[in-house]
């Protein structure tokens, strides 16, 4: 029998470990739960203390251990520098200019980065009925810059979105959990780097536009042990994120 | 002044057919106590205001109690989707439901313009999305500077329904931790409903909590546990494992009947 080499990370934790690298110490980030959280606190507890995580729940500052389930848990706002209303965190905050990363999840994207968070199918007969914007629209309209973390997948990367929801000019990076995409000087999101152990070719078939790719295409670092590790410890074992909105 | 009545009572006299009623709670203190008065009063035809209809509203949508669904973001926090919620939209199931979906920031908004008595809300947002054609927004210009901002109408719901930590004897309520709308919807509210986790003698300042004076509460109800599987920061935590059963209980119709038949409606209101 073959022994094949057993994988020491998985594809989402490389997408969540990439996503991290990708927040600079002192970045005031507006974070959305699942996916973004989950990299937002990576990143906190390893390369970026500084990082000052607010949630839509109206904590600032929130140093919570264990990543919440919800962006209200009570651990959020225990951990938090201060706790404030919701249209005080819509306001003063967020549309306030006050903040340098929105970081978000979504359904659906297209090659310009706008999102979809509303509906799969038609809007009045909906194929699949999404929980709807939430705080995206205003958080990828003010935040300095938009990053946005989703598996690649035909479904998910999309030539016509069913929905705009959440417009993408302010979209900076797209991470995968192929790689990662920035968008060129037209505004065309073009893939600029590589997971280790992913091909090109993997990623064009998992894009459903003839997507571009970077002249200068990196190829990531996998995960270091320390990443690995502090990932591991926030997020307790079997805990799925793939339906986390 | 605030009375101090059994919820019963309270829902009965203040929730009518009809209304527009708004429950709020972000992901905090979440009245669900209040919610379930409501299914077995077997209200029908309501306006649903919430930002983010949860399992309450799922449970509401589900037993036909409402009309239409004003709302930023309905979704089990944390789990997926809400099959209540879908059922309606996607098979008119039990009832079709209107939709008026908005984002956060414009609830927010029109939550503070209704409290403030304005007529509208205005939010730097809703520019280049699908959003904007399918709710209630319109573009104006700064009479000042000339800026383009979208104008949100302000909510003004018949009823309002928080939960809250505490209450002293004249019905003056204090709540703390995550806030998220509940003042702004008992002060943009006609009529409001504040259930409580006790009421106390006396109530001790908290620096950073929520005061409401009782004379601008209309009912006051003692509903201890009233916020469960939500949270009550400071009694109780978050039931994260009952909002990932919910997802088992409200997919098939049945199931989820029999669910709220036995745990909502056969059950006795609450004490008084």
């Amino acid at each position: 029998m073959t022994q094949v080499e057993a994988p020491t990370y998985t594809a989402d934790e490389m997408m969540a470990v990439a996503a991290a690298r990708r927040l600079r110490d002192g970045t005031v980030c507006f974070v959305g739960i699942g996916l973004p959280s989950q990299a937002a606190n990576l990143a906190r507890v390893t390369h970026a203390p500084e990082c000052v995580l607010i949630y839509e729940s109206g904590t600032i500052g929130a140093k919570p251990v264990n990543l919440p389930l919800s962006i209200g848990d009570g651990e959020l706002a225990e951990t938090a520098d201060a706790v404030v209303s919701v249209p005080e965190i819509f306001g003063y905050w967020l549309q306030g200019g006050r903040i340098d990363v929105g970081f978000l999840g979504a359904a659906q994207i297209d090659r310009y980065g706008n999102l979809n968070s509303t509906v799969i199918g038609e809007y009045r007969h909906p194929k699949v009925r999404l929980p709807g914007a939430g705080g995206a629209p205003e958080i990828a309209a003010w935040c300095r810059e938009t990053f946005v973390m989703l598996r690649h997948t035909p479904r998910a990367f999309v030539g016509q979105l069913d929905f705009r929801t959440t417009g993408g000019a302010g979209v900076t990076c797209v991470v995968t959990d192929l790689g990662i995409l920035e968008p060129r000087t037209d505004g065309e999101l073009e893939l600029t780097e590589l997971h280790r152990g992913v091909t090109v070719e993997q990623t064009l078939e998992a894009t459903g536009w003839q997507l571009r790719v970077s002249p200068d295409l990196r190829r990531g670092a996998p995960p270091q042990p320390e990443e690995l590790q502090a990932l591991r410890a926030l997020t307790p074992a079997n805990d799925d994120l793939e339906g986390r909105p | 002044m605030a009375e101090i009545v059994p919820l019963a009572d309270a829902v009965r006299e203040l929730v009518h057919d009809g209304d527009v009623v708004a429950l709020e709670g972000f992901t905090h203190l979440i009245p669900h106590a209040a919610g379930h008065e409501v299914i077995r009063q077997q209200r029908r035809e309501l306006t649903l205001v919430r930002m983010t209809p949860d399992i309450v509203y799922d449970q509401l949508i589900g037993m036909g109690c409402a009309r239409k669904l004003v709302f930023s973001w309905g979704g089990n926090p944390g789990v997926g989707s809400l099959h209540r919620l879908r059922d309606a939209v996607e098979h008119d199931w039990p009832e079709p439901l209107e939709l008026e979906e908005h984002s956060h920031a414009g609830m927010a908004a029109a939550y503070s313009a209704g409290a403030s008595g304005f007529p509208f809300g205005i939010v730097r947002g809703y520019e280049g999305t699908d959003l904007a054609e399918r709710t209630r927004v319109a573009w104006i210009s700064c009479p000042f500077t000339g800026e383009h901002v979208a104008a949100v109408p302000a909510i003004r719901p018949n009823v309002g329904i928080i939960h809250a930590q505490q209450a002293d004897e004249a019905g003056n309520v204090q709540l703390w931790g995550i806030s998220g709308v509940q003042k702004e919807v008992v002060l943009a509210s006609s009529r409001s409903i504040v259930t409580v986790e006790e009421i106390v003698a006396r109530l001790e300042p908290r620096p950073s909590s929520v005061y409401l004076p009782g004379w601008a509460v209309t009912a006051v109800s003692e509903v201890p546990g009233g916020a469960r599987p939500s949270y009550a920061h400071g009694y109780y935590t978050r039931d994260n494992s009952f909002y990932v059963e919910w997802d088992e209980i409200s997919r098939e119709r049945d199931r989820f009947q029999e669910w709220m038949a036995r745990h909502v409606l056969e059950r006795e209101a609450s004490p008084a």
